[in-house]
This record gives C-alpha cells, structure tokens and sequence, in this order.
C-alpha cells in the first residue's frame, strides 16, 4: 500500500537553526502518529513540513497525492462570524456554494455536538467549543489524514476529554492521525505509534506499547522519566 | 471682554443662528473629505491588504517609500497634484484645476499612503497570527487577505475614521489645488488660514470650533466602535448578558 507521507533525510532550516535534521520515516493510512518531545524539539515543525507549509532544505518528502490533509492549530482561529459561517467557509474555500457549504456545515456542527450553537458568535465560544469548531471545520472538509498540533494543550480536562473522544471517532472512521502532545496519557490512549524529537533529531519511532514499555534510546528515557514523574 | 471672548460669542451665534455661509463651507468641507476618503480607501483596503501579505522581491523598499509618504507635507501633495492637473501639465485636459474634483483628488493622494500603511499592517500582522489557518483550508494569497480584511473590519473602521479625520484637517492642498474660492472651493481650513488673515475672526472662531467638533466626533466614533468590538468579542461579557433574565442563552459559556 503506498504510504501517504514518506520522508526521506528532510532537513528544515530556519535561519541558522536547523530545526529538523534528516528525518526520514513513513506514515500509512490509518495510523494514529503521536509526536513527542520537548518545547522546541521540533515537532510542529514536522507537522507544518508535512502540511506543505515549511519547505525542506534538503531530503525529499513523497506525499500520496490523493490523500488531503487538513490542519488543527494549538489555539484556532475562527473568524468574527457565526460558529456556522465559520465551518462553512472551508467548503467554500474548496469550492461549494455557499448555501450547500452552509447545510454541510451544519451536519459538521452535529457531527461534534456544536449544531445548537451554529448561529452564535463563535469568538464568544469557550476554548473548548472553539476547539471542537476547528475540528469541524476540518472535518467538514473530508481529510484522510488529521494534522494536529498540541489540539488539547490549553484546554480543560472535559474540553480536553471532548476533543479527544472525537478524535478517536475520526480515527475510527479510518482518518489518519498525526498529532503533536506533551501529555503522555493521552499519547497512551489515543496513538498507535510514537515519535521521539529532541533538537530536530528523530531519536526513537515505536509503536505506542513499546515506547511506554520498550528499551528507549537515553534521551527519550531521561524525558520521559521526566514527564512522567 | 476681550477680542477672544468677543470672538467666541459671535462665533457661537454664528453657529447657532446656523449662518448660511458657515453652513455652506462646512458642508463643502465634509463632501470633499467624504469623497476623497471613500475613493483613497476603496483603493488603500485593496492595496494595503495585497501588500500585508504579497511577498515580491523589492518589497521593502515599496514599504519604506509608502511609510515615507506618511510624512508627506499636504503642501507638497498639492503642489504636485497641482502640477498634474495645470494646464500644461499630463492631466491638464481635465480642466479640473481649483475646483471641487481637484480638492478630492489632492485628499485622496494624502489619504492614500496613510490608509495603505495602516491596513497593510494589520493585514500582516493577522497573517503572521493566523495565515496558516487560513491556508491550511485553502485560502491562497489574496483570498486570505480578503478574510484577514473583512475578520479585521472594525480594526479597519478606526484606519478609515482616522483617515477622515486626516482629510478633513489638511489645509495646503485644497489650498493649492482649490484656490479658496468664495462659494466653490472654499472650505474649514482654507477659510480659517483666510478669515485670520483678514481679521474676521469671529468666523474663523467659529469654523475653528466645528472643525474641533468632527474631530471631536471622530474619536467618540473610534472609541464607541472599539467598545463594540471588544463587546463582541468577550465571551465574558456575552455570558453575563445571556444570563440576562428574559433573554435565553443558546448554548452555555464553560
């Protein structure tokens, strides 16, 4: 099965910071991709090189041309216009009218239990809410694969609970997840498959049970003895 | 009494007898702000959003000239719009010279760089926030700065409200360009530069005081749209009025 990213040695390079350093790895559909690793290890980085947003400097990254992707930021943007408008307007960025983008906007809503309030401001909505609308609104769009970076980082616990239930949903209805976490738990509850960055290096790439259980290069032990104390 | 208190209460009556000439030149005064501003700012939006996020290579020196023109002395412009529009001059088949078009022309030019300068840097700094959002949703380049411009639009209000306010208290170009002209090109400030020189300064006083007054009015406009905005935008506050007894909350605040 053709892999929908494959990474060959990608080198990205911000100035004189090299804040990816040969990374190569591969990603199949379906997977559920945690990213790991301290603030500034790279791992929003990574995410934004596979969204097509950062270009590498070096290596080469083969992407499954048919598969889209769409994005989930740490705090997300929504526009000062109603929850529904805002879901609406990535169908309509993407080509559907605006009064079908509308009614399939409305169905996203429902989808992540945000219908009741599709005519509300959504600058007004909690953090929570706010969240749970990107995902809508990337979800509206029909992605095969979830990029997300630290989705739940500033949320409550329920907030947090919320999102992460929809984004067990979404795998389960076979989206491909990459997410960045600095909580372990939910890493434990949610991957199939854990990342390991430390200064842009990749140090360790294991399927979630080994991670936790495994043998693990130092660096990735001493962190996560770390986050888990 | 002195010759300022004596000036104010004429001025005063002035305004309150609604003195026809007082009324003429106000009036005169407002329509060419008004027009200049909407022609600078139907184009500044535009530009000032394009240039916020286009990326092209000389593009630092487009901006250090456009901030540059932020500083250019309304004299100036007149004199230059003045020389375009003379008869000799590359749009002197107009014929628009010390009339009411030439004044809109000259304010629009002076508007033009501030409203620019201004939306370009909002537009850009949104980008930088929030661009990627956008992209990630398929917003290109020009398409995001469109959102960017109409999400910043109560921003943008105060750009558009301070560039009035920039029009409307220039006095060398319309000057220029104008003439001054009694009944046609006369307006606030040219006849405020006039009446002093002439010692009528009761209606100098009194064009003084109403010019005070837009002004005045302007940034009440700023602040109140400001206020509005914040309103709208905090959830606090959009809490605490749905929770208003008699007005029902569709969704809650958590």
């Amino acid at each position: 099965m053709t892999p929908i990213f494959k990474l060959q040695s990608v080198t990205v390079q911000f100035g004189r910071l090299q804040a990816l350093s040969a990374c190569t790895f591969q990603v199949g559909a379906g997977e559920r991709l945690a990213l790991v690793g301290a603030n500034g290890s790279g791992k929003s980085t990574l995410l934004r090189t596979l969204q097509g947003f950062v270009q590498p400097v070096a290596g080469h990254i083969q992407r499954d041309a048919s598969a889209r992707t769409a994005m989930l930021f740490q705090r997300p943007y929504l526009l000062r216009a109603s929850v529904q408008n805002n879901v609406a307007l990535g169908l309509w960025l993407n080509g559907t009218p605006w009064q079908p983008a509308k009614a399939q906007a409305l169905q996203a809503l429902e989808r992540v239990g945000l219908a009741d309030l599709a005519g509300r401001n959504a600058r007004a909505l909690s953090g929570g809410q706010q969240q749970r609308v990107a995902l809508a609104r990337a979800w509206a769009l029909k992605p095969q694969v979830l990029l997300l970076d630290e989705p739940t980082s500033s949320l409550d616990p329920t907030a947090k609970r919320e999102v992460e239930r929809l984004m067990a949903e979404f795998s389960e209805a076979g989206m491909t997840l990459i997410f960045s976490s600095h909580n372990l738990g939910q890493v434990k509850r949610l991957a199939s498959r854990v990342m390991y960055l430390e200064h842009g290096h990749l140090l360790a790439d294991l399927p979630t049970d080994a991670f936790f259980n495994g043998p693990l290069p130092l660096a990735a032990e001493t962190f996560l003895k770390g986050e888990l104390a | 009494m002195n010759t300022f208190s004596d000036s104010a209460v004429t001025a005063f009556s002035l305004i309150t007898s609604l003195d026809p000439l007082l009324a003429s030149i106000v009036l005169r005064s407002l329509a060419v702000s008004a027009v200049a501003c909407a022609i600078a700012c139907s184009a500044g939006l535009l530009l000032g959003a394009w240039l916020g996020v286009a990326r092209f290579k000389g593009r630092g020196v487009v901006l250090a000239l456009l901030n540059t023109a932020l500083a250019l002395p309304s004299v100036v412009v007149g004199l230059v719009v003045y020389l375009l529009l003379s008869r000799s001059g590359p749009l002197g088949f107009l014929s628009w010279l010390f009339s009411f078009k030439a004044m809109v022309l000259a304010q629009s030019v002076l508007v033009l760089p501030v409203v620019m300068a201004l939306v370009r840097q909002t537009i850009e700094d949104a980008d930088r926030s929030h661009g990627e959002q956008f992209e990630s949703l398929g917003a290109r380049r020009f398409m995001r700065s469109l959102i960017l411009l109409w999400d910043e639009r109560y921003a943008l209000l105060t750009v558009l409200i301070a560039a009035f306010g920039r029009a409307i208290s220039e006095v060398g170009a319309v000057m220029v360009v104008g003439g001054n002209i009694e009944g046609f090109t006369r307006v606030m400030t040219t006849a405020i530069a006039l009446e002093t020189s002439k010692g009528d300064l009761p209606l100098a006083l009194a064009l003084g005081i109403l010019l005070l007054g837009v002004v005045l009015l302007l940034n009440l406009l700023i602040a109140l749209v400001r206020r509005w905005r914040e309103q709208l935008d905090d959830p606090l506050q959009q809490a605490d009025s749905a929770l208003q007894p008699g007005r029902a909350a569709p969704g809650g605040v958590s």
